[in-house]
């Protein structure tokens, strides 16, 4: 669980940071989607070493939930009462842990929905009446060495229209930031977690290991979602 | 005397291993406040006797909340949610008049219950024995100052050494895991030079045998430090990864 959190989290600091170019103005952001397209066979490289991470880090759960279910097989058949009158499993355990399986499953069909938006560009479910295959980018690359007119159904896209005009429909918004939100309450218990697990928390890292955590995920939180909110109150907008 | 109450118990009753057990509730009447969990238990049990009933079996020693041989859930929470004592060590003053007060075993695979409160708590012994031990030769008693230990880290491994193998930690997880126990053993031991001969196969034998007693993992909730009558820092559990990372990686394993 947390070798491969390690790099999912990886990935999700590198997301964040490609998906900022979209502050710097189209150029910038369609020059980076390029470079990562022009990479070719190293893309599917990163694309299915992420896959497998994901699939190992789901795989780690089930087996680890089924191993834990049986380390307990008669329940508990008493409430807690000092502690406080939910169930008994929550001495102690914050929200975040308690709803590691749910918020893990939410982000899994975001996931799922955000690759199918913008990845496969399902023109059905971006909420719009264009298909983001037609967003072909024509004259914002920044190098005009970089630039290659692009055809309808080939890259290069114009991502930064395509990300404008796919924030701008207010549910697709709405579902980004709870399940980023979701994400980043996944995050914010999952990073100590990780550390603890690894074995990297000690006497001195301790007490910023849990902060730490969860000032990370809230610091994650605010990046991800400036972006879609930007877009919905045309703080970016298209030229 | 302190103030006298009148309580309701729901407590756990199984006649054996194979019994699928059951709450029976008892009354409780004319209990003193000063009275520790276990003396209120052994009033109840007199009454109990004098009536011609089973009495309620439990297990208890030493009484002042060393040995770690009382374990009970009480309302839910092991050792029943005091901070930092044992069972024994919890007094009936906690406890409000007419308050219905639910008593169970630990429950863990792992801990089969024999008889009532009683579980049979063997798995942590075979842990133990696995590793949880120096095998130095020591000769005659050593001189006090013959092998300096750091502060530091005598503090931190009479922190772990706290450990009283009560088994709350198991019982409080909701994984029923015994990492925490573990972890205390094998820090108490690795944080001291006497421990270090053996430290790798000692992580090695100790984390792979808490495994086979069907034990579940750590998933970093942290109710077994609340519930921890000597309060061992979840902190020792990362010390316990980290060895145990250590270990495998020395050994060749990974």
């Amino acid at each position: 669980m947390a070798i491969t959190g390690v790099g999912l989290f990886g990935f999700i600091i590198a997301h964040l940071l490609g998906n900022l170019l979209v502050f710097a103005g189209p150029a910038a952001l369609n020059e980076y989607a390029k470079k990562l397209h022009d990479l070719g066979p190293l893309l599917w490289v990163a694309r299915l070493g992420l896959l497998g991470m994901v699939g190992l880090h789901i795989w780690s759960a089930i087996k680890l939930t089924a191993a834990n279910k049986q380390a307990r097989e008669v329940p508990y058949k008493s409430d807690v009462l000092p502690v406080d009158g939910h169930r008994r499993d929550d001495i102690a355990v914050k929200f975040a842990a308690r709803t590691m399986i749910f918020s893990g499953l939410i982000i899994v069909a975001f996931a799922f929905y955000h690759l199918a938006h913008y990845t496969w560009k399902v023109p059905q479910i971006n909420g719009i009446h264009d298909d983001f295959e037609t967003y072909y980018v024509q004259a914002d690359m920044v190098t005009s060495a970089n630039f290659t007119e692009g055809e309808q159904g080939k890259n290069p896209v114009d991502v930064y229209r395509m990300v404008v005009t796919g924030f701008k429909v207010p549910w697709v918004t709405g579902f980004y930031v709870i399940s980023v939100a979701l994400l980043c309450i996944h995050l914010s218990h999952g990073l100590s977690a990780m550390l603890q697990t690894l074995g990297i928390k000690n006497k001195n890292t301790e007490k910023w290991v849990d902060k730490g955590a969860v000032i990370f995920a809230t610091l994650l939180f605010l990046g991800y979602i400036s972006i879609p909110l930007s877009i919905i109150f045309e703080f970016v907008k298209l030229k | 005397m302190g103030k006298l109450l009148n309580l309701k118990l729901r407590v756990w009753r199984q006649d054996n291993a194979e019994d699928s057990g059951r709450f029976e509730e008892y009354d409780a009447k004319g209990v003193d406040t000063d009275m520790s969990f276990l003396e209120m238990l052994d009033v109840v049990n007199e009454d109990l006797l004098e009536d011609g009933k089973e009495p309620i079996a439990f297990d208890s020693d030493c009484r002042e909340g060393i040995c770690g041989t009382c374990s009970m859930v009480i309302n839910g929470t092991p050792h029943g949610g005091q901070k930092g004592t044992t069972a024994c060590q919890l007094h009936m003053r906690q406890f409000s008049d007419g308050m219905t007060i639910t008593i169970e075993p630990w429950r863990a695979s792992a801990f089969p219950v024999q008889r009532d409160l009683v579980v049979n708590r063997s798995a942590f012994d075979r842990i133990q024995q696995s590793g949880g031990f120096i095998s130095v030769r020591s000769g005659s008693v050593p001189d006090a100052n013959a092998t300096p230990v750091a502060k530091e880290d005598a503090d931190l491994a009479m922190d772990a050494a706290q450990c009283i193998g009560c088994g709350a930690c198991v019982a409080a997880c909701k994984n029923a895991s015994a990492m925490l126990f573990v972890a205390a053993k094998l820090s108490h031991l690795s944080l001291v030079p006497q421990g270090q001969p053996e430290r790798e196969r000692r992580a090695l034998a100790m984390v792979q045998k808490m495994d086979e007693e069907g034990f579940g993992s750590c998933t970093v909730t942290g109710s077994c430090e609340a519930v921890c009558p000597k309060e061992i820092s979840l902190d020792f559990i990362a010390r316990m990864n980290r060895e145990y990372g250590m270990a495998l990686i020395r050994k060749g394993t990974v």
